[in-house]
């Protein structure tokens, strides 16, 4: 019999901690393929970040360094430099990437580091409970912004994607989704790429994933996964912002 | 034979750690230890280490964080407001059981401060800058000898017990220039193996988790019983001092770094004045030497504290000293014009000296 579907060697045999209906699960998977496609289980150091993605290290089957809360990119390039033998790649979610850690993302980005950087966006903190983050869309509902977004007193929502590829050091920066078949398999080959540029020394790469979030959306799992296609595509437009050859 | 040069304090600093072995710097520009990046920058790159003028202290903490994590000697170097900023990533590498250098050339604040030779970061060294409960080893240099060897003793305590080590000094000690004896350095054969490293697994099928997250019942109790059974060694073991006329002293004058030079000078002065005055000064702050002192006061009932601030290390000296000892204290906060002359501590010996007699 022919195997066409298994788990991931770089990936472990355990239950996750997300909540049902949460993207950090695939998401988790599409870097594990990546990890096997290329097979470097074996010289990939993860760091992690603060987030409801902290327990990369019970997941992945890999060495992993934890960062505090927006510093991952920091300590990636630390690590980097350290052993630049080694494959390193960072996960993050919007508010340690896009808050706490814009600056650590844009200098690592800047200084075109050569690693893979993840990025989850779901519009919100998911961990601390659904805080406003810097992704959250126009008028939506968080705990921190009872009556909806407002544009005038909370500002944007930003498009890291954009914002990294407008970096001189980036060599790629795409946003991809994973609330369809089709947008899982081009978000996994969005993630092997970003690989492939680090094994490559090619520069740094990075990918927002849009994400749910449907516990702290108030949504249940179909629901959130709509609110993706329906909300947050029209405004974080999937594509590829950047690709140096 | 070893090598003698004439060298500021920073770059004492700087060949220490070269010399020690560490070949990833981490910093952002800050005065006064500007030296030492600078030296770095040009030394590290011909040696095919990693020099990054990172985009803030916070950055440079956690690029420390991450090499250190990846089994290297790695370090970092700013002053005052630069090292608030890496207080949470300096708690993370404590709690992360990470080795490191932290480098400390002080200057005066609170705030923005001043550029003024300062010793007012002994509490935030010291005590501790991040949260959590946690230590650090602290040594104070004072002298330019002392900045390239005490560099090199971070590194190695560090590593033996899992620690940062912070290293605290000023403009004085990190801008004047002495006599340099460039020891050369053997890696202690007894250092333990960084068996914790990252690496990527390798050859493995363990992980290795470098974190400070412990969420299981009874799990971060115990991880903090072992951080503090760690202290508790490194306090047994390495505690450090210099003493000068102890045996006879009727009064001995205390201070580390900078102050500790006036101080000393100062005691000169009153030896030549016949009157018997004795020195202790701290090489590493943390461990405090506790013993030095304690043993130093069961003859000696009067004691001096020294500092350039309103007085922070004397509440260490007063929980060491025996206690019937009496401990006065003369200090002034830092700020341009304030650094006191051997002369006024000498006024100050004489205004104490016999009082406990
Ligand atoms: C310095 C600091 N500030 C705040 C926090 C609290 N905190 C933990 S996770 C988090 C944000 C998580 O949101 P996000 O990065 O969007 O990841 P998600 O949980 O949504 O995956 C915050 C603010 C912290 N741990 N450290
Ligand atoms: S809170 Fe949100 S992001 Fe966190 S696990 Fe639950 S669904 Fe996922």
């Amino acid at each position: 019999m022919k195997t066409v579907f298994s788990r991931p060697a770089s990936l472990k045999d355990v239950a996750t901690h997300f909540c049902p209906g949460c993207q950090h699960g695939l998401i988790h998977r599409l870097v594990a393929d990546a990890m096997d496609h290329f097979g470097v289980q074996q010289q990939t150091i993860g760091v992690a970040s603060v987030g409801c993605s902290v327990f990369l290290y019970e997941y992945f089957d890999i060495d992993v360094v934890e960062a505090p809360h927006g510093r991952a990119p920091a300590v990636a390039t630390g690590v980097k430099r350290a052993r630049p033998e080694s494959c390193v790649f960072t996960y993050q979610g919007d508010g340690d990437l896009a808050a706490i850690g814009t600056s650590e993302i844009i200098h690592a980005a800047n200084r075109g580091e050569n690693f893979t950087a993840l990025f989850v966006n779901n519009t919100t903190y998911g961990m601390t409970g659904g805080q406003m983050a810097p992704t959250t869309l126009p008028g939506q509902r968080s705990l921190t912004s009872p009556e909806g977004r407002d544009v005038a007193l909370d500002g944007y929502p930003m498009r890291m994607a954009e914002v990294i590829a407008a970096l001189d050091g980036t060599a790629y920066s795409v946003r991809v989704a994973v609330n369809s078949p089709k947008n899982i398999l081009a978000a996994g080959k969005a993630i092997k790429k970003a690989f492939e540029y680090q094994l490559e020394n090619k520069g740094f790469a990075f990918v927002e994933v849009l994400s749910s979030c449907p516990t702290n959306w108030g949504m249940d799992a179909l629901a959130a996964n709509e609110r993706v296609e329906t909300e947050m595509i029209p405004y974080f437009n999937l594509g590829t912002f950047k690709e140096r050859s | 034979m070893s090598e003698r040069q004439l060298v500021a304090g920073n770059i004492a600093v700087a060949m220490g750690a070269l010399a020690a072995g560490c070949r990833h710097y981490f910093g952002y520009p800050i005065t006064p230890q500007s030296d030492i990046p600078a030296y770095m920058s040009a030394e590290l790159r011909k040696l095919g280490g990693t020099f990054i003028q990172a985009e803030s202290e916070i950055a440079s903490i956690n690029m420390l964080l991450g090499a250190s994590a990846c089994g290297f000697r790695a370090m970092t170097s700013s002053s005052s407001p630069g090292i608030s900023l890496k207080q949470e990533g300096i708690s993370y590498m404590a709690g992360s059981e990470l080795p490191g250098l932290i480098v400390n050339i002080c200057r005066s604040g609170p705030g923005l401060g001043g550029i003024d030779a300062s010793q007012a970061d002994y509490f935030q060294s010291v005590k501790t800058g991040g949260h959590g409960g946690y230590r650090t080893i602290v040594v104070a240099p004072a002298s330019v000898q002392e900045m390239y060897d005490l560099t090199i003793l971070s590194f190695d305590l560090s590593d033996r017990y899992r620690m940062p080590a912070l290293l605290l000094a000023d403009s004085l000690v990190g801008q004047m220039k002495e006599a340099l004896e460039l020891k050369p350095y053997t890696l202690p054969s007894d250092l333990p193996a960084k068996e914790w490293a990252v690496t990527g697994k390798l050859w493995r099928s363990d992980q290795r988790i470098v974190k400070s997250l412990y969420l299981g019942e009874g799990e971060l109790e115990q991880h903090n019983w072992k951080l503090w059974r760690r202290a508790e060694e490194l306090k047994e073991k390495e505690q450090r001092s210099e003493g000068k006329y102890l045996d006879d002293a009727k009064l001995i004058v205390t201070g580390f770094g900078s102050a500790a030079r006036i101080a000393k000078t100062a005691v000169e002065m009153a030896r030549e004045a016949g009157m018997q005055v004795g020195f202790l000064r701290p090489i590493t702050l943390f461990p405090f030497p506790e013993k030095a002192f304690a043993e130093a006061t069961v003859s000696c009932k009067q004691l001096l504290c020294v500092e350039l601030s309103t007085g922070q290390m004397v509440e260490d000296v007063r929980l060491s000293v025996a206690r019937d000892a009496e401990v006065a204290f003369y200090g002034r906060p830092p700020g341009t014009g304030s650094l006191p002359t051997p002369e006024e501590l000498f006024a100050q010996i004489q205004k104490h000296y016999g009082k406990g007699a």
